[in-house]
């Protein structure tokens, strides 16, 4: 923590007058503040009002108008009826291939992090930092250069096109971070309390699991949710390895959205928007913390 | 057999994930980098061919387009970002009693999808019945603000939903920066009557240099990759006048079939990425070894 305030407090000898001004300066402060906060509001704000409002009001009222009457239509659209393309099943069977995809994927790329992170922090060999900067490189790359071979690879593996061909791909890059997580986690906690366990008889698995897994539930749920994001947000593997009826929730999004049949439905879209965003949303009303330690880990490594 | 292994075991952990990273990252890297060399269109030719990919991009007016978007939006969304962010950072760290609520409204775009973030913006942008219409609506009925559609100004529009969505997280870099920085000097510098602002930009900002190279890692790795808000914002389009260059590599690979131009484009993607990231990574594993 800083100390730093506005004015440095030189407590007894403040005039009336500088009291005025400090007040003032607070109060400046805390309208600035909040006028930033609803910059970041505002387009969810939209998104909800408009949401909630039927095709002529929108075409008749403001942007930033509160609804004048409430109606659902446009979310049980957007729900169940909503046409991303031929289809018109709305949103709800790609919010389910997203959970099939992310569900999975989170699974194998924590669990294989972990194990990857603990042989890095706690059984260094020979090569192992080589090894795990090749692996830290690879976070770095952008998914175009291995997009054309990646599509070749799941045809020849003949996931082309399928969920578990997604779950793949998202596992294979997500492994990187799962990895960097675990392993600077791990490597806080002293060797000597390894080596005394191995004098003990306890092998590489024993130690893990009873020693390392016991205290790892802080960066589980960091790595957790990091993944959960990525793979609930991802579009880019979305549109790319995904066909019509496995696509994630995101690419159905956009369809909907770009969809050139029919009247613009703009309550429709927004409701879908929100449908889209709501599970990582919660996760970061839920879990922001560690939301924020997973953003960060990342770029400020210990 | 069962001593070899018990010796091995961390080695057999590592061996899938090394293996998938190899084959899947670098061999695949390899495999685009030859592709680009050849004459491949529809289907990838292994001929190699020499330069005519990268000779035909760089003659193309439409990557021409995708590159000078991608520096006008990097640019100015690394700059507005970091600045936003910085002074959000420096007025949230004035002992602000909201402080917990401010944080989370302000970080709270950075969870959601790039595509619902297009969405958005894409409605209140929108000139016909979004923003314009509201202010005109006002009274001002010359106001102007058909940014989204008008081909000079679109990619602009593209930098205010990316900032809107990015400037939270530079804002958290920043505050965790700020109370990082050793509290015992401040309170010196107060003591001698140093202003507050003195005391920011002479004390706590240089203290912050690493802060400033993390976020502007992450923002160029964010904008070099931006793909998903610029489909969902604007398409590419009017036309191809908000082009970036993984929207052109994704029209080459997927709509037009011409992976050869693909994998080049994405090749310079990626060196424009090492560029910004070997240095810094290196630099990062040589600290540690030290």
């Amino acid at each position: 923590m800083t100390d730093a305030t506005l004015i440095s407090p030189r407590a007894g000898t403040r005039t009336t007058g500088q009291k005025v001004t400090r007040l003032a300066l607070r109060y400046g402060l805390y309208a600035l503040l909040f006028l930033f906060a609803l910059y970041y509001l505002l387009p969810l704000f939209v998104m909800v009002s408009t949401s909630l409002k039927s095709l002529d009001e929108i075409r008749t009222g403001s942007l930033v108008a509160l609804p004048r009457e409430v109606t659902f239509e446009a979310w049980k659209t957007a729900w169940s009826g909503a046409c991303t393309g031929i289809q018109c099943e709305g949103l709800k069977p790609y919010l389910w291939n997203s959970l099939l995809i992310a569900i999975p994927g989170v699974a194998i790329s924590t669990i294989i992090g972990a194990l990857n992170g603990y042989v890095f922090a706690q059984w260094r060999f020979r090569g192992a930092n080589l090894m795990f900067a090749l692996i830290l490189f690879g976070c770095f790359i952008p998914f175009q250069v291995v997009l054309l071979p990646m599509a070749r690879m799941l045809g020849l593996m003949g996931l082309a096109g399928s969920i578990p061909g997604l779950i793949f791909v998202h596992v294979v890059y997500g492994l990187g971070f799962t990895t960097l997580f675990f392993r600077n986690y791990y490597v806080t906690i002293p060797m000597e309390l390894v080596r005394a366990a191995k004098i003990d008889g306890a092998g590489f698995f024993r130690i893990f699991w009873s020693i390392f897994l016991p205290i790892s539930l802080p960066i589980i749920v960091v790595s957790v949710i990091w993944q959960f994001t990525q793979i609930w947000n991802d579009f880019l593997f979305g549109v790319s390895f995904s066909e019509a009826g496995t696509q994630p929730v995101t690419v159905a999004l956009n369809n909907i959205v770009n969809s050139t049949t029919g009247v613009k439905a703009y309550n429709v879209d927004m409701a879908a928007a929100i449908l889209a965003a709501l599970p990582t949303l919660l996760v970061y009303v839920v879990a922001g913390k560690y939301f924020i330690r997973g953003l960060t880990a990342g770029s400020v490594k210990g | 057999m069962t001593q070899w292994l018990e010796r091995h075991v961390p080695k057999v952990v590592l061996a899938p994930t090394f293996a998938a990273i190899l084959l899947f990252v670098y061999g695949f890297i390899g495999w685009t980098a030859w592709v680009s060399f050849t004459r491949s269109k529809l289907m990838p030719r292994y001929e190699i061919e020499g330069v005519i990919q990268y000779t035909k991009l760089f003659a193309s007016p439409r990557w021409d387009t995708a590159m000078n978007n991608l520096f006008i939006f990097g640019t100015l969304f690394i700059v507005i970002s970091m600045i936003l962010g910085l002074a959000l950072a420096i007025l949230l760290d004035q002992k602000i009693r909201t402080e917990g609520f401010l944080r989370t409204v302000y970080l709270y775009p950075m969870a959601l999808s790039m595509i619902v973030t297009g969405t958005a913006w894409k409605w209140i942008l929108n000139p016909g019945l979004g923003l314009q219409a509201t202010v005109q609506g006002w009274g001002f009925e010359n106001f102007q603000f058909d940014w989204l559609v008008n081909p000079d100004y679109a990619i602009y529009t593209v930098v205010m939903a990316g900032v809107w969505q990015s400037s939270g997280f530079v804002m958290a870099l920043f505050l965790a920066g700020l109370r990082s920085v050793d509290g015992e000097i401040i309170k010196a510098a107060q003591v001698d009557g140093i202003p507050t602002p003195r005391i920011y930009s002479a004390i706590i900002i240089p203290s912050m240099a690493p802060i400033f190279l993390s976020a502007f890692i992450v923002l160029s790795h964010l904008a070099i990759k931006s793909f998903d808000l610029v489909i969902a914002l604007t398409g590419g389009g009017p036309g191809y006048a908000t082009d970036l260059p993984a929207t052109y590599m994704y029209a080459m690979a997927f709509s037009r079939g011409d992976i050869g131009q693909a994998a080049s484009s994405a090749m310079i993607m990626m060196m424009v990425v090492f560029a910004i990231v070997v240095p810094y990574l290196y630099s990062e594993l040589r600290a540690k070894h030290d």
